[in-house]
Order: C-alpha cells, then sequence, then structure tokens
C-alpha cells in the first residue's frame, strides 16, 4: 500500500488516479467534474469515460488517450492496472491496481444497485480497499428509486397546471432518471435544459433507453403545462427556472434523504435518488471486499472509519485536496 | 397516520402559503375523529410529558451504535429526523390511524415505556416515525402557524377569522362543538371569556427614521420596556391564576402573587423580581423561572412583583374595545383595590415630541430598562402584533469585538450550516472564550463564514472545529454579568453576530481586563 500517496498518486511511476491538475499520466474514474478533468498528457480511462471528456472538454483535453475495456489489464512497469464497472453512471469504473502481490482497489464514486445506464457494480476482493463515503451515514438508507419515481408520476398527474422541474446532475442523474420514468411506462417527450443535450444524445447513441427527449425553447408558457423538465440543479434557483408555470421544484438526490435538506434548498418534491452507495452498500462492499486495510475519501469518512476499526479493520480517512463534502454526486 | 404523516412532509416543504392553507383544507375535509387529533397537534395542544428528547435517545441507543448515531445526528441536526432515518426499518409498516395510535401512546404505562414505545417506532415507516417523533417532543415547526390553521379553516367553511379566534382558548378537545359549528349545524360554541386566556397585545420593532416622520407624537404615551416575563393575571373572587405569554398557566410558581391579589379582573403586566417595586437583574428573575414550585426561602430571597400594563376586564365589563387611555383609568382602580407589594403600575413617560422621546431614551442607564414602548393612546387592545399601535423601541446594544475562535453545526434551517460560533478576546497573550452566538448574521455573511470555515479548519473536536484565528465578529449582546462558570469569567445575555470586521485585524481586539474595566465588571 506503500505505493501510493494520500492524494492518490503513484510516484514510482508518475501516474496520478482522478488527479484535480493537468498530470502526465492520469487514471481517470468517470466523467464527473470533481474527477475528470481537462489537461493531462496520458489519460486511461473506459472508452466511454473517454467519450464523455471529449464532448464535456473537447477532443484535445488530453494529448493522448487509452481506453480500456472492463476487465483488460494494463501494465506500466511492474504495475498492472484493471478498470471494473463501478455501477455509478455511463462509462465509471473501479480501479484495481497489482503490485508484487497486493492487490489495492480504488472504488472511485459507486453505487450497488441496479441501473440501466451502465454497467452495473463488480465486487472486487483486495487487499486495500480506497472506498468513497458519500453516504457514509447510517441515516442514509436509499428507497427504492422505482416508489420514488413513481412519487413524481403521481404528482404529475394529480398537479396538471403545473410543471415539474426536476433537479438532477447533468451528467448520469438526469439520464437515470429519464430512464426510471420510461421503466414506469412514462411515454410522454421529456423536455430538458440545454446544458443536458449533448449527453442525453450520447446516451441516446449508447443505446441506453432515454425516451423521447427535447430541449426546452421559448415555446408559449402553458406548453409546459403537465410536462416534466429536467435540469441541473444550478438552474433551479436560477432566472431560467421562473419562466415556467408553476413550476414544482423537485430534486432526484440521495442528499434529499434529509427534510431539512431539502427545505433548505427550496425543494418540495424531493426525490431520494442516488449514484452512490447507501450506508449498508458501503459496509457490506467493505466487509465482501475481505481487504484488511481501509481508506475512506470523498465524504462523511468519520463515521466509516468507526465502524471498521470497530471491526477491527486498519482505517483511516484520505484527505484529498479540493475536494469538500456536499459538493460532489 | 400516513396521510397526517404526509400532510405535515408536504407543509415542511411548500414555500407557499396558498399551498400550505389548501393542504390544510384538504386534510381537515375528512369527517371522522383523525382530524379532532390533527388539529390538537397543529395547534400545539398535545404533547406527551413522558416522551421527552432524553428518552427518545435512550431509546435508539438501544437500537444503534451510540458514536453512530451521534454522527449522524451532528449531520442532520435534527433529533426526530436523525432518529426517524436511523431507527431499523421492518419491511412491511402497519398503517395505523393517528387517533388510534395516539389512544395507544396515552396508556402507555411509564414503567413499559422503553419497551412499548420502541415496538411502535419499529412498525411505522420514516415519515411516520418522524411525525410521531415530532408530536411527542412538541413543537412541530414545520412553518405553520395557529394562525395559519385558523385561516384555513375559516376560508374551508366561509366563516371569519375573528370568529374563530374569539372562541379558540375556550376550546377543548375534540373540537367537536367548533367542527359542528362550522359546517352551520349548531350555533356559535358558547365560551365562558372571564375563565380564560386572552392573546396579548404585542408591539412591533419601531424604525426611527422612518415611522418618526411619519407619526405624530401627541397621539402618543411611552412606558418604560421592563426586561421581566409578561404575564395574565386572572382574577375572580373564585380564583387567582397568571399566565405566560403564551398562555400556560403560571400560577402555582408565585404563590405570593396568587395569595395576595384580589378582585375581579384581567390585568397584562410584566413579571419581576424585587423588593418594594425596585427590580433587580433579570439573572434573579431566572432563579424564579422554569420551577414548578417556589419554597418559603426562594421567596423571601427573591420576591416577585407585578408592574401592570393594561387591563382587558373589570368587575365583569369587557374593556378591550376601550382605548389605552380610557382603560388606564380602570387600571388605577384596580391597583387602589390591591394595595400590596405584588402589583404596582407602569408610570407613563411624558413627551411632546419625538426629540424629546429620543433624548429619554439614550439616557436609560438602568439595564432593567430594555428600552421604552409607544403605545397609541386611542389602541384597543387587540390580540397579536397588530400593525400601527404599539411600538417598542430597544436601547441600543451593547458592542465588542472578539475573534472568532469555533464553529459548529446549527439546527433547524440552518443545519449543514457553520453557525454557531464561538468568539473570544485575548488573556494575556492567549484567547479566551467569551461567548457563542447562532443569530444576526445576514443569509450572505452566513454562507460567507460557513466557506470559511470549512476551508480554514485547525482542528476538530467532534462536532466542533477549531478556525484558523483571522476573522473578527462585531458581537451585538443585551448584558454581561460576572461568572465564575467560564473561564473568562464573564457571561452575555443574548450575544448575537452584529456584522463581520473586514476592516480589523485580531490584534486589534481588546483583552479580557479591559473589556471587564469598560462593562465595570
Amino acid at each position: 500500500m506503500d505505493f501510493i500517496n494520500h492524494q492518490l498518486f503513484i510516484k514510482d511511476i508518475n501516474v496520478h488516479i482522478d488527479p484535480i491538475l493537468p498530470k502526465k499520466t492520469a487514471i481517470i474514474t468517470h466523467g464527473h467534474a470533481d474527477h475528470a478533468r481537462f489537461g493531462h498528457d496520458h489519460v486511461i480511462a473506459t472508452r466511454q469515460t473517454i467519450d464523455i471528456m471529449k464532448i464535456r472538454y473537447g477532443d484535445k483535453c488530453a494529448k493522448k488517450f487509452t481506453p480500456l475495456r472492463y476487465g483488460q489489464k494494463y501494465s506500466i512497469k511492474n504495475y498492472d492496472f484493471t478498470l471494473y464497472p463501478a455501477g455509478h453512471i455511463l462509462g465509471s469504473a473501479q480501479v484495481l491496481i497489482e503490485k508484487n502481490n497486493h492487490r489495492l482497489v480504488i472504488t472511485g464514486d459507486y453505487k450497488v444497485g441496479k441501473d440501466e445506464t451502465c454497467k452495473n457494480f463488480k465486487l472486487v476482493k483486495c487487499d486495500t480497499l480506497i472506498t468513497e463515503a458519500t453516504f457514509g451515514l447510517p441515516i442514509f438508507q436509499h428507497p427504492d428509486p422505482k416508489d420514488e419515481i413513481q412519487k413524481l408520476i403521481r404528482s404529475v398527474k394529480i398537479n396538471k397546471n403545473n410543471c415539474h422541474i426536476v433537479g438532477a446532475y447533468a451528467l448520469g442523474k438526469a439520464q437515470r432518471v429519464m430512464n426510471l420514468l420510461r421503466q414506469q411506462k412514462y411515454n410522454e417527450t421529456i423536455y430538458i435544459h440545454g446544458s443536458l443535450e449533448k449527453l442525453c444524445q450520447y446516451y441516446s447513441k449508447e443505446k441506453i433507453n432515454i425516451g423521447k427527449f427535447e430541449k426546452v425553447s421559448s415555446k408559449d408558457k402553458n406548453f409546459y403545462e403537465g410536462k416534466i423538465i429536467i435540469a441541473p440543479p444550478s438552474a433551479l434557483k436560477d432566472r431560467w427556472s421562473r419562466r415556467f408555470p408553476n413550476p414544482i421544484i423537485c430534486m432526484a438526490s440521495g442528499w434529499m434523504t434529509v427534510k431539512q435538506r431539502a427545505k433548505q434548498q427550496g425543494i418540495e418534491l424531493p426525490l431520494v435518488i442516488s449514484d452512490h452507495s447507501d450506508w449498508n452498500e458501503l459496509i457490506d462492499t467493505i466487509k465482501k471486499s475481505k481487504a484488511k486495510n481501509i481508506l475512506i475519501t470523498h465524504g462523511q469518512e468519520d463515521a466509516l472509519v468507526y465502524y471498521c476499526k470497530k471491526q477491527n479493520l486498519v482505517s483511516k480517512p484520505l484527505s484529498i485536496q479540493g475536494r469538500s463534502d456536499e459538493e460532489i454526486e | 397516520m400516513k396521510k397526517f404523516s404526509s400532510l405535515l412532509h408536504n407543509l415542511i416543504l411548500t414555500p407557499s402559503r396558498n399551498t400550505k392553507i389548501k393542504l390544510l383544507q384538504d386534510y381537515f375535509k375528512i369527517l371522522d375523529i383523525n382530524r379532532s387529533y390533527a388539529l390538537a397537534i397543529l395547534s400545539d395542544q398535545l404533547s406527551f410529558q413522558f416522551i421527552k428528547a432524553s428518552k427518545l435517545r435512550e431509546l435508539v441507543y438501544e437500537k444503534v451504535d451510540q458514536h453512530l448515531f451521534d454522527y449522524s445526528y451532528d449531520y442532520v441536526g435534527d433529533l426526530a429526523e436523525t432518529i426517524s432515518l436511523i431507527w431499523p426499518t421492518k419491511k412491511e409498516s402497519k398503517s395505523q390511524n393517528l387517533s388510534t395510535l395516539i389512544e395507544n401512546i396515552k396508556i402507555i404505562r411509564k414503567s413499559e415505556i422503553n419497551a412499548k414505545f420502541s415496538k411502535i417506532l419499529s412498525e411505522l415507516n420514516n415519515n411516520e416515525r418522524w411525525t410521531l417523533i415530532k408530536i411527542c417532543t412538541g413543537g412541530l415547526r414545520i412553518g405553520v402557524s395557529e394562525r395559519l390553521v385558523k385561516t384555513a379553516l375559516a376560508d374551508l367553511y366561509n366563516k371569519s377569522i375573528n370568529e374563530i379566534e374569539e372562541i379558540w382558548h375556550g376550546l377543548e378537545f375534540p373540537y367537536e362543538n367548533l367542527f359542528q359549528w362550522l359546517k352551520n349545524e349548531t350555533s356559535k360554541p358558547k365560551i365562558d371569556f372571564k375563565k380564560l386566556f386572552h392573546p396579548m397585545m404585542l408591539a412591533n420593532p419601531i424604525d426611527d427614521e422612518k415611522d418618526f416622520k411619519r407619526l405624530d407624537a401627541n397621539e402618543f404615551q411611552a412606558e418604560y420596556k421592563w426586561d421581566g416575563i409578561r404575564v395574565q393575571l386572572m382574577v375572580s373572587s373564585k380564583s387567582v391564576s397568571l399566565y405566560s405569554r403564551t398562555g400556560d398557566n403560571i400560577s402555582s410558581a408565585f404563590p405570593e402573587i396568587i395569595e395576595t391579589t384580589k378582585g375581579d379582573a384581567v390585568i397584562d403586566g410584566e413579571l419581576l423580581v424585587g423588593r418594594n417595586f425596585k427590580p433587580s437583574s433579570f439573572n434573579d428573575l431566572q432563579q424564579r423561572l422554569n420551577r414548578k414550585k417556589a419554597s418559603k426561602d426562594l421567596q423571601k430571597k427573591f420576591p416577585v412583583f407585578i408592574r401592570a400594563y393594561d387591563i382587558l376586564f373589570y368587575k365583569g365589563k369587557d374593556l378591550r374595545k376601550l382605548f389605552l387611555y380610557k382603560r388606564r383609568k380602570y387600571l388605577e382602580k384596580f391597583q387602589k383595590e390591591n394595595q400590596t407589594n405584588q402589583i404596582d403600575l407602569s408610570s407613563i413617560i411624558k413627551f411632546k415630541t419625538w426629540k424629546e422621546l429620543t433624548k429619554y431614551k439614550n439616557n436609560l442607564h438602568d439595564d432593567l430598562n430594555e428600552g421604552v414602548m409607544i403605545k397609541l393612546k386611542n389602541s384597543e387592545y387587540l390580540p397579536g402584533r397588530k400593525r400601527g399601535y404599539w411600538y417598542k423601541w430597544k436601547k441600543n446594544p451593547k458592542l465588542v469585538d472578539a475573534i472568532l475562535m469555533y464553529a459548529q453545526r446549527g439546527h433547524g434551517k440552518r443545519s449543514s450550516y457553520y453557525s454557531d460560533y464561538t468568539f473570544g478576546i485575548w488573556k494575556e497573550n492567549e484567547l479566551v472564550p467569551i461567548g457563542k452566538a447562532y443569530s444576526g448574521y445576514t443569509d450572505k455573511e452566513l454562507l460567507v463564514l460557513d466557506k470559511f470555515i470549512r476551508n480554514n479548519t485547525t482542528n476538530k473536536f467532534g462536532p466542533v472545529r477549531e478556525i484558523k484565528k483571522e476573522i473578527v465578529l462585531e458581537v451585538a449582546f443585551d448584558d454581561v454579568f460576572p461568572s465564575n462558570r467560564h473561564k473568562s469569567g464573564v457571561a452575555m445575555r443574548f450575544p448575537r453576530i452584529h456584522r463581520i470586521r473586514w476592516d480589523k485585524l485580531i490584534k486589534d481586539v481588546i483583552s479580557i481586563n479591559d473589556f471587564k474595566k469598560e462593562f465595570k465588571l
């Protein structure tokens, strides 16, 4: 484990995992902006993560790209790297690093639950596990996303004169919400904020069922009555959302578990739909990985470190610079 | 229970007053007994004495690791919500009537609380659990005032809200007479007004720059604003009772008042501690508060009296429609009949111009005066905080610059933000905390401080973060006392953040010795 530092940097071979600043070689777990950045010399990631980076930052966002299939081994000197599905968003991966018979897994952001918009999480046994902890408190026990999406569908049926604006992260969550709506037989056109368009098109191209969607345009105000609109959370508070008729502000996020959070953000219909593991999934994964050494990052580390120590596992928090709690999804 | 808990869930999340009213009306359209329970809960008239926060903690520690609970509570900032989320849930929750559930809880014997109440919590779903805990601990804090509930009922049945207000305090569970009258099935419930607590008339803060230009000084009179607790005293030939501002009966804690007062009247006044009508500090008054009974010893050491402001009823006559200056005559009559050590009159400050009053206010030195009250001579006694009749004008607060030392996450609507601040001043080369504040700042200042704290934490002690010493806060406070409970030797009354002093450096902050000198401690 000594070969990697708290910044997820392997000095020996000058390789970083999800670095914030431009680096020589960067292994990228997935396309979210707090993991995938512009300006590396060499990016190693799944094909879909590379595609997403190009959509967001342009074709020249790195000098060189090496796409890896899930399960395909890639070696640099005596280090072997393998990507496994993380079930977080399209293209997301965990990184297995093997050196001298020591297996280290960096989960990246992951969820265990089923999701039609990406390949589902695969458990990888290891000696050292670096796990995320976005929802690392026992209060987070995510409900069935189908029930949550039903709440939205029911509200649309009851409130015919309102439009529903659903706040969802542009990459991953937005498309997951669309896919969940389709699974529940909601077949109307879904309207999207302009910033979601390219990513939605990409998901469609990758054969993810998100159904028919259309960019919001300056149509007659009343046109959007009874419709579902998906927008990034930042647009909810923006003037952008005020053009719609009697909007009911919804938000799809694991944070919506806590009513007071929803209230603070002015969310009227919270939908607890998360792309991260909840508490039980986090501790279950730690157990099943058989790792004896657990490093915890990204979120509510304290409770999870405490839990691991109680299970006689070596555990400590990893503080990765540039990331503060509650800003990630 | 499911229906009622989703009502509360929706109420807490909707910002719109009209939507809240509609949600309430939809609920009150149900015709069974559950609506009576709902009304009792929404107007804060139902609570279980034996299930307190400490009991709930005890129960949850039986189910969940204490440390994991504490981490979670620190994050959520709301006890009811933390417990409802962390409580191990059964797959199938049992649906129960609100009324059945409440009645089942009422009959739990003290010795079986742990087992029985735990079982009930386990049978509910998250949201129902949250609702039940909120009911038990009292104070729903869901952004619904009693007034809003009355408005919803009034609109639903085409009655005027004033009619409901009038009989409100005389209604009793299960409110059948109220509901029947609302539906025009019977006449308005008859209430014995003299026996009731009457909602008090409250004042709005004055804006001396704007309001003094607008208002005519000759139409107003002023009185001191005393720093005690506001009370309503009900005197009749049969009994004497004392109520707090919120309508709680506090008679048993102040026997000297109950035993000595005579006549037939309802009086509005300020309860103060002191001998010969000379009030002593609020600290002394606190010795008498939050007690069910007062021993002879305590009565001797900290005697109380009422400084009467106003009179609502006199010898069966409702005076509330009379103007203030006319009510005063009745008040003086009542006081003449009660020449005891327990009742005196609030004196009237005479002034001709606002300038004169301003001078008066700026020269208030007695710490027991919070400021002055400015009352329209021609004001009826109107319940609530109606605009345009009574104003309060507080003394300027005391100020000190202090250094932000520690921060903690807030509760309720400020949970997740670092909004509770401990600040300190110099003691030689060290900093010593002098107080803690969690209000006063603007929303914008809160965001700035929250961000600074997250980026400048030097140490963590459980939920408390130690902060890089860089920010100077101007702290306003009402008063400061010597205290041997605090390291600094001082205790502040109602400290709040006045503003952030970006222009000051931490070395500009004064020492504890100078602070004590300045405030004569």
